[in-house]
């Protein structure tokens, strides 16, 4: 269910540059089940900023009632939210979206993780998951450099771990394309999050051989589905009437389901 | 004591808060939040005749202490909503006010004939004023003449009360307000949003897809309030107030100016729980500034011949 909860500050990090980590807790951790799904953040008081940042969530922690989220500190929002203070509350709505099932993915299996920039986060709680269902687990992470990779040693210790950087200061200058591209064909599933243009392109080229699950990222108003703001068109009536909602229908898509 | 209840043509309000049309879709979404029993009305996403997809992506924009949006009247169609939509809020004893929008005459008159059947709609908002579509909208909107016009088409064929919403795109808003007054309009809805822009930092670009958008938020409250207590003085019809309510204080100001209820949108997004909030603390706020009902709060910034409120405090 939805709620509405302020939310206490029990940690907040800069990981990389201008990427927080932040772990909150309280109740509205018992409404969190899903991988992939995210939460609606009010960044300041008052009417500045005036809506919800909608940020996804990276760790659900049920026994200490926390969870975590990591995100870029990229505008006015985002940027008050990583000066707020431990043991300070936060003004949270969630939790919201349709995530990633894990158990899509059949155990002995492997699955590959495809992670753009600040749309790694997401990728892992699902990979905790998906490693506790004895599911394989490949990640390809991509980032723009050195300086804003983070997690790489996290995800290590749940599987094997390719990091990309696009001027090539860390792991394999390119995309996260030109690494798959290579890898050994042994997974049956792919999930990613991040960049339309990486989400466009694991669909062209793996929608019809492998189970593909994308997680998209949109402008949102009010993040429960009423304001259409976030809606795309469905694959099927590409220039019709048909939509989905990325917010309420989504973030997580198969790939084929919506335009993307 | 009941100190909220309101009686307006059609409509017979337990409380003078409304979400407004656009903030709250067909209430799905809200119904699964809290129960919208307790919701004065509720004005429900406009429907034009045919199903609309709305313009690209990004539709929205914030500004400061607002939002821009061009979401482009999104609806499935005056068929779905009737057979879908309006049934399913059926089961709350709620008046449902349907705003109705179009390319043409025709489409005002072809979706007011059909929805004013619907037994829970008791009134119908007409959306003369809609800033993000290409045709229609706003420039029945601007235009007195064109407006009383399409006012008085829809009032020819409306089983149910008619309130028109009136843009702030205009410069004589008193001009507006009396022709669809004349067109025989039985109340007002005011204002719409405000035609806006931003700009990306990087690019230089329109952030918006559809390039313009409505302003709406906290921003246009002083252009509202401004209107209001202009139109309230110069009309004989009620006014629903809306325009960057976010709180109860902000509702006794839209009295102040001449509001006989009111709507909240935009702070459904901050606040999905605004409208409840409102309303429990509205007895409060008005107890505490002396006033018995909030009627008597209509109008107070002009009316010369009401008294002090708190002389009783």
């Amino acid at each position: 269910m939805i709620k509405n909860e302020a939310m206490k500050i029990v940690s907040q990090q800069e990981i990389a540059e201008s990427i927080y980590e932040l772990t909150l807790s309280g109740s509205l951790v018992s409404e969190m089940n899903q991988p992939g799904q995210f939460v609606h953040i009010k960044t300041g008081n008052g009417y500045e900023p005036l809506l919800r940042r909608p940020i996804s969530i990276s760790a659900i922690d049920k026994e200490n009632n926390t969870f975590t989220m990591v995100y870029r500190a990229e505008g006015k929002g985002t940027f008050l939210l990583s000066q707020a203070k431990n043991d300070t509350e936060i003004d949270v709505l969630g939790p919201l979206g349709n995530g990633f099932t894990p158990e899509v993915a059949i155990s002995g299996e492997t699955a590959l993780l495809v992670g753009g920039g600040i749309g790694v986060p997401p990728l892992y709680e699902l990979s905790k998951r998906l490693t506790k269902l004895g599911v394989n687990v490949i990640h390809v992470l991509g980032f723009q450099n050195a300086a804003t990779v983070f997690y790489e040693e996290k995800f290590r210790a749940l599987g094997e771990t390719y990091i990309t950087t696009v001027d090539g200061s860390h792991g394999t200058k390119g995309f996260v394309t030109d690494v798959i591209d290579i890898l050994s064909n042994s997974y049956t599933t792919i999930f990613a999050c991040g960049p339309t243009p990486m989400l466009r392109a694991l669909e062209s080229a793996y929608k019809e051989t492998k189970e593909v699950f994308l997680s998209l990222e949109e402008r949102m108003g009010c993040g429960i589905g009423a304001c259409f703001a976030c809606v795309c068109h469905t694959a099927d009536d590409p220039t019709g009437f048909q939509y989905k909602k990325v917010c309420s229908d989504g973030p997580v898509f198969r790939a084929g389901e919506v335009v993307l | 004591m009941n100190m909220l209840d309101i009686q307006l043509p059609g409509l017979d309000l337990k409380n003078p808060i409304m979400p407004a049309s656009g903030c709250f879709g067909f209430g799905k979404e809200f119904g699964n939040l809290y129960d919208l029993n307790i919701l004065g009305a509720i004005m429900v996403k406009a429907t034009t005749p045919e199903p609309r997809f709305g313009n690209p992506t990004p539709r929205v924009a914030e500004t400061s202490s607002g939002m821009l949006n061009a979401i482009g009247l999104q609806n499935p169609g005056l068929t779905n909503v009737m057979k879908d939509e309006l049934p399913r809020l059926n089961q709350f004893d709620v008046p449902i006010i349907a705003n109705i929008a179009g390319s043409q005459v025709e489409d005002y008159v072809t979706v007011a004939r059909e929805i004013s059947k619907v037994s829970n709609v008791k009134a119908l908002e007409l959306n003369i004023s809609c800033p993000n579509v290409k045709e229609g909208g706003i420039t029945f909107g601007t235009d007195p003449v064109v407006a009383r016009k399409v006012t008085e088409a829809v009032k020819a064929v409306s089983e149910v009360p008619v309130y028109v919403k009136l843009s702030p795109n205009v410069t004589n808003i008193v001009e507006m307000a009396q022709a669809v007054e004349a067109g025989g309009a039985d109340g007002l809805t005011m204002i719409n949003t405000l035609m806006g822009m931003r700009f990306d930092m990087k690019t230089g670009k329109p952030i918006l897809a559809n390039k313009t958008g409505g302003l709406s938020g906290p921003a246009i409250k002083p252009v509202a309030i401004r209107m209001i207590y202009e139109v309230s003085q110069a009309v004989n019809i009620p006014i629903i107030g809306m325009g960057g309510i976010m709180t109860a204080e902000d509702v006794i100001e839209f009295f102040y100016a001449g509001a006989s209820a009111v709507a909240v949108g935009t702070a459904n997004f901050t606040d999905p729980f605004v409208c409840p909030k409102i309303i429990e603390e509205l007895p409060v706020l008005l107890k505490k500034l002396g006033f018995n009902h909030i009627s008597e709060c209509t109008g107070r910034s002009w009316n010369k011949h009401a008294q002090f409120a708190n002389h009783r405090a």
